[in-house]
């Protein structure tokens, strides 16, 4: 459990974001809200790439921010994955991949083949990643990133310029990460589907400030926050068993009942269902 | 007629790679700040850098004669520091070509640096690279394209140096005499021969050098390397 505390405040024009939050890092924690509430700003600012931000960030008992002093970006241990992958185009994935190969910090390091396994990339090393397709492109950085040995992982709506088939391909090795690697993300989303599915916090914001947090199961039932969360598209979050799985149906099993729904899904695994 | 003197043609060579190699290291620093900067007072700064585009060699020559010349606010402590005058020496003409072809070093990589923009940038600080990693492990290979563009320019602008030579360096046999400079001497004294040879020499030589350039040039767009820049 990794404690990232912010109290932070920016104005940019007409855009404010203001926040003070005490966060419990573990797992994949969501950061939700729609498009300009000041998400990837926020991400931004834990990165130390945004730099207009006043206030502290503190990660971990380290003050990465305080009044007159920031840590610069390179010497927080962070990864980053962007939107737009971002890959380095003059150097093979291979070589992309051990860009960053931070020594460890006391903690024992990623290792190369852990990662190339995890993420399935062996048959990419040595391609461009010019020819890569989308998907792809996002394995190789969240790749890259881990290998930098980071204690936080950030990622901005790495899925946002995938197409759905693509989403799936690469949501199962997302969804592994904070156990595979022992490393908590902070993950920047507007997809309700992909809170329910991966994280097990959010913090939700709307223009620039934080309007609820807490388990992803309680907000997403609140009906205050449907204005937020988005209305038509509210629901609950159910956790079962996947039972038995066929042709795109899976039945899961829940305390007493049994729930049939549309989803691909392996038997004897758990699962949250939106 | 007489043999053709070499003397001219090394001097010029040596003068442009002395040039290359010194704003290289000038322009680079002066490109990547112009590139990335939001101070509003870089337009007066690229203004400036413009300028020997526009004004006549001879203007340019004049005003370098007055800074550089043993009197001058630069010259003068040249002649303290080395015993020696800057004007109508080899120094004089590498700093004068350097004012000469600055343009020709800093507009390449200002855009290969604007075209790089900042967010590789960004990717290799988050993964740990210092700025200066950054830049030299991402953004001067990223840049290569507008590297050799600076390269080849600055090399052959030198080389085609004649106004600002005249006024600054004169024509002193091995020390300033170069090409541009000897050829136009042999036309004045009517050794058509030789000014042929020099001339036809530098026409094959800069044709040679630009369509190397534009076959890298080509290479590299037709490659997946360097999709930007």
């Amino acid at each position: 459990m990794a404690e990232l505390s912010l109290d932070i405040a920016l104005e940019r024009g007409s855009f404010a974001l203001e926040v003070r939050e005490r966060l419990e890092l573990a797992g994949i924690t969501a950061l939700f809200g729609p498009s300009g509430s000041g998400k990837t700003t926020l991400l931004r600012i834990v990165s130390g790439l945004e730099t207009r931000a006043a206030g502290t960030v503190t990660f971990d008992g380290e003050d990465w921010q305080r009044p007159g002093r920031r840590v610069p970006t390179h010497r927080r241990r962070i990864g980053y994955v962007f939107q737009d992958g971002r890959l380095f185009p003059h150097l093979d994935v291979e070589r992309n991949l051990r860009f960053g190969a931070r020594a460890a910090d006391g903690r024992a390091a990623i290792r190369f083949e852990s990662v190339v396994d995890a993420l399935d990339l062996e048959p990419l090393l040595g391609r461009r990643p010019t020819s890569l397709s989308g998907g792809e492109q996002q394995r190789v950085a969240i790749g890259r990133a881990l290998l930098a040995n980071p204690r936080l992982l950030l990622m901005d709506e790495p899925m946002s310029s995938l197409d759905v088939r693509r989403k799936a391909e690469i949501l199962p090795y997302i969804e592994r990460l904070p156990d595979a690697f022992g490393l908590p993300v902070l993950y920047v989303t507007h997809s309700i589907d992909e809170v329910a599915r991966l994280a097990s916090e959010v913090l939700l914001l709307s223009g620039g400030r934080v309007v609820g947090r807490g388990a992803v199961a309680d907000v997403l039932e609140r009906i205050d926050l449907w204005p937020v969360t988005g209305h038509a598209d509210a629901g609950t979050l159910v956790a079962g068993t996947v039972e038995d799985a066929a042709d795109g149906m899976a039945s899961i099993r829940l305390e007493r009942q049994r729930l049939r729904v549309p989803l691909r899904a392996m038997s004897g695994k758990p699962r949250s269902v939106r | 007629m007489g043999a053709i003197d070499l003397g001219p043609v090394w001097l010029s060579l040596k003068l442009a790679s002395v040039t290359v190699l010194a704003l290289l290291a000038i322009a680079t620093p002066l490109a990547w700040w112009l590139a990335y900067t939001e101070k509003r007072w870089r337009v007066a700064v690229e203004a400036i850098a413009a300028l020997p585009l526009v004004l006549p060699p001879t203007v340019l020559g004049f005003y370098l004669l007055v800074l550089l010349g043993p009197a001058g606010p630069i010259g003068r402590h040249w002649v303290a520091l080395t015993d020696s005058a800057l004007t109508f020496s080899f120094s004089g003409l590498v700093i004068a070509s350097i004012v000469y072809s600055f343009p020709f070093a800093v507009q390449p990589l200002q855009g290969a640096f604007e075209r790089i923009g900042r967010k590789p940038l960004e990717a290799a600080a988050t993964l740990g690279a210092s700025p200066l990693a950054a830049f030299f492990r991402v953004a001067s290979p990223m840049a290569l394209r507008g590297y050799v563009s600076a390269i080849v320019l600055v090399f052959a602008h030198t080389l085609g140096e004649f106004g600002v030579v005249l006024m600054v360096g004169g024509s002193i046999p091995g020390e300033t005499r170069v090409v541009s400079i000897a050829i136009y001497e042999h036309v004045e004294t009517l050794e058509y021969g030789q000014a042929h040879a020099l001339s036809a020499g530098l026409l094959g030589f800069s044709f040679v050098v630009l369509l190397a350039v534009y076959v890298i040039n080509r290479r590299a767009r037709l490659g997946v390397g360097y999709a930007v820049g």
